[in-house]
């Protein structure tokens, strides 16, 4: 191999800096999310797994519906009703975003862009 | 084979043969996702220039606005009240300067608004009127078919609909607007004071989104109101004047449809085959 | 082969420096543009477009032109061609990166560009404009890096590559007639809503690119061993000069059309352009001397090529060649775009003056350009000396 000391030390140089996070943290994921969840209201539109997971998909399904489709039918669960809507359904359960959203998106290092435009409950602005 | 599917595979035929669009065609043949390309076909509409009528029989709603402009000139100050009360449930920034800015609704002269009216020797009384200038929700319009994302739609009932989440912000759609009813976000609309205070939307409502920067907005015929079943807000206010009518043309028996019928009423630049849904009776 | 890139003289090195100091000081602009929104620039509601969108519709047409040296050398066997068709196809990648910049820059939200893909249009002129842009692109480093680097081998270019060359042919068409039908279909700006716009811009094309590549195959004649030869030059004169007429008959055609026709509206933007437009007692003309110094800088370089003695002189066929891009620039990377917006809709005149920073993400994003094709240039050109001695 030609030039094989120089191409090991750079391999070697490349994983160290693509792991760097792992080691920086010493491999410690940080301390789990512990989010707050609403005391008075027990059940949500889909279950906790599916909320966890794919929560987003789901506000996706909802903005086509409610836009593109004109769909705005309320969703019923139990002997309660809710917009489609993040400002309008799911905020009025999960009245604080800090407790709520904040707390993973910031443990997974996600930014959506939802709050660009959307209001929080009474947010002052 | 009915029409809209033969579309649909020639379509996706000539995006599987550019080669680079092909998952994204099967993406759409799958979600059968076409509704700013396929005309929402409720054609209903006055004849154009050449004294055509649209050959299809309507069907569905259509949405459709008339607008006295006497009644505007009899009560002084309505159609500011209009402009201002729009503006407010939607929260449209105002940022002071005409670089920026970001309209709606808003008044106009008549030369301004039918540029291709001759003003020769031009009735006086005419050219002092408010008229009030919007998006025209045309039944064939430009700005849906020039948006690369179908972030600017037809929705069902006629609407001209703008989703800002997929807004990519390229102003295609305002190059193609024959009417300039189409405002971009050039900055921030959410930008803040020293003390947290909303520089440029001063009278917040809460219960509607603002916009980010560097997407395209204008009237979306109240869509958030028709949906509690009340009129777009503009409408709702000049109600005491009578000054504006507003419903589903495609009914016969609609207030809207009845107006059309018995007054004379003007369309912006019919010529150009756009089908404007809003009429303004001089 | 890249790494023929990394070995230059001083010369060489310095011009790097330079192209990269104004990249750097673009980049800080973009990203203060990023920051604040496209408020950055000098675009207003009513010109809803500026030199961002305008460089973009120059530079395919750059990109495009390439298929002037294409065609003759692959089709025609056109042997004089042979040393510079590479030179074109590196041409055409250079100005397409730049052109997917301008556009990426002129974007409000540039991080969502891929909803173009997720949600593929047919109906919307931007979707095929990509679709045709991304290929040519594709084209051009398939076929230019696969013919050098048989060069460098001193072996024929693979037989499977042929459909790709034919292809790429009909692709440099279907470019710019793609990007005039960004404009040429909306109906309510009636300075673009023409026929002739996507012909006029082929015609502008075949005459900038190969400009500019002609100009830039006699500097390195001066910085380099590398030789055009005579013959490639004095065919690529004949054809800048056709196709540049060509396009001034266009613009003729279009004078005629609006002020014979009398109508106000194919009037107003060739008013406001080439003489000023009066509006509300307000003279407006800020285009105005561009376009003359346009219109002068197109017929004195007409007037050098087709005069036997200048044309034969490197020097004056160099200033020629400045000349006919400039012109050409001013023609379709300023006036052709920024005109289309006046008057606006409602019958308002608005002027457009690019912002300071809008400048310098300009300058950028050509000097990004620049850097491409240079290093695309000194590969090409390494290659072929090497070959040579």
């Amino acid at each position: 191999m030609y030039d094989g000391g120089k191409i090991i030390v750079g391999l070697i140089i490349f994983a160290g800096l693509m792991t760097f996070p792992i080691w920086y943290n010493h491999g410690d994921a940080g301390a789990i999310p512990n989010v707050e969840k609403p005391k008075d209201v027990k059940e949500c539109v889909k279950d906790t797994q599916y909320m966890r997971t794919t929560h987003m998909v789901l506000l996706n399904e909802w903005r086509d519906n409610v836009l593109r489709e004109g769909n705005r039918e309320k969703l019923k669960v139990g002997n309660k009703t809710y917009d489609r809507s993040l400002m309008n359904g799911c905020m009025v359960c999960h009245t604080s975003k800090e407790k709520f959203c904040d707390q993973c998106h910031l443990y997974a290092s996600v930014k959506p862009y939802c709050w660009d435009c959307h209001f929080l409950p009474k947010e002052t602005l | 084979m009915d029409m809209k599917r033969r579309n649909l595979l020639k379509i996706a035929g000539m995006s599987a043969i550019a080669g680079v669009a092909a998952p994204s065609a099967l993406n759409l043949l799958m979600k059968g996702n076409v509704q700013a390309s396929s005309s929402a076909g409720h054609s209903d509409s006055p004849s154009d220039a050449h004294g055509e009528m649209p050959a299809e029989k309507p069907t569905g709603v259509r949405l459709g606005l008339a607008i006295d402009v006497k009644k505007f000139a009899e009560n002084k100050g309505l159609a500011e009240k209009c402009v201002a009360a729009c503006h407010q449930i939607h929260n449209v920034p105002d940022f002071g300067n005409p670089k920026d800015e970001i309209k709606w609704l808003w008044i106009e002269k008549f030369e301004n608004l039918f540029p291709d009216h001759s003003h020769y020797k031009k009735n006086e009384e005419l050219h002092q009127l408010p008229f009030l200038a919007v998006c025209n929700h045309c039944d064939d319009p430009p700005c849906v078919r020039a948006c690369p994302t179908k972030a600017t739609f037809k929705a069902a009932n006629g609407a001209v609909i703008m989703d800002f989440h997929r807004c990519i912000g390229c102003r295609f759609c305002m190059a193609a607007c024959p009417y300039g009813a189409r405002s971009f976000n050039w900055r921030s609309p959410r930008e803040k004071d020293a003390n947290g205070k909303l520089k440029f939307i001063k009278d917040l409502n809460e219960k509607f989104p603002t916009r980010m920067r560097g997407v395209v907005e204008k009237c979306n015929f109240c869509a958030e109101r028709l949906a509690e079943n009340l009129p777009p807000k503009c409408v709702e206010i000049a109600a005491s004047a009578q000054a504006m009518y507003f419903g589903d043309m495609n009914d016969p028996h609609s207030e809207i449809s009845k107006v059309l019928k018995t007054k004379f009423t003007i369309q912006r630049k019919p010529a150009l085959g756009t089908l404007p849904s809003v009429f303004y009776i001089i | 082969m890249i790494e023929k890139a990394l070995k230059g003289n001083q010369g060489y090195w310095t011009w790097m420096i330079f192209l990269l100091s104004i990249i750097g000081v673009g980049a800080l602009c973009y990203v203060q543009q990023f920051n604040y929104g496209l408020g950055y620039t000098g675009m207003s509601r009513d010109v809803s477009w500026g030199i961002y969108i305008s460089q973009f519709t120059f530079l395919v047409g750059v990109a495009a032109g390439g298929v002037m040296l294409v065609l003759p050398y692959y089709v025609h066997n056109y042997k004089a061609f042979g040393r510079i068709t590479i030179l074109g196809e590196f041409m055409a990648i250079a100005a397409i990166a730049m052109c997917l910049m301008f556009i990426m820059a002129d974007l409000g939200q540039p991080t969502r560009a891929l909803n173009v893909l997720l949600h593929p249009t047919p109906n919307s002129m931007l979707f095929w404009d990509m679709i045709v842009l991304n290929g040519y692109l594709f084209l051009n480093v398939l076929v230019g890096w696969v013919v050098l680097n048989s060069e460098a081998k001193e072996v024929p270019p693979p037989k499977w590559l042929k459909p790709f060359i034919y292809l790429s042919i009909p692709w440099a068409i279907s470019i710019h007639t793609v990007t005039a039908m960004l404009y040429c279909g909306l109906g309510g700006r009636h300075f673009w809503l023409s026929a002739i716009i996507a012909p006029r811009f082929l015609a502008s094309a075949f005459a900038a690119g190969p400009s500019l590549l002609l100009l830039i195959a006699l500097i390195l004649k001066r910085v380099s061993k590398f030789d055009v030869g005579e013959t490639a030059t004095q065919k690529l004169i004949t054809i800048i000069s056709y196709a540049a007429l060509l396009n001034f008959f266009f613009v003729g055609l279009e004078f005629f059309v609006g002020y014979y026709s009398n109508i106000p509206g194919h009037k107003h933007t060739l008013q406001y352009l080439f003489f000023g437009l009066e509006h509300d007692g307000h003279m407006y003309n800020n285009l105005v001397k561009f376009m003359w110094i346009s219109v002068i800088m197109g017929f004195a370089s007409l007037a050098l090529f087709f005069t036997p003695q200048t044309r034969k002189n490197e020097k004056t066929i160099m200033i020629a060649c400045l000349l006919m891009f400039f012109s050409l620039w001013i023609d379709k990377g300023l006036g052709f775009v920024l005109g289309g917006f006046v008057p606006s809709p409602l019958d308002y005149v608005t002027e457009y003056y690019p912002s300071f920073g809008e400048i310098a993400i300009t300058m950028g994003v050509w000097a990004s350009g620049f850097l491409i094709l240079t290093i695309l240039y000194k590969v090409a050109i390494s290659v072929k000396l090497a070959k040579e001695s």
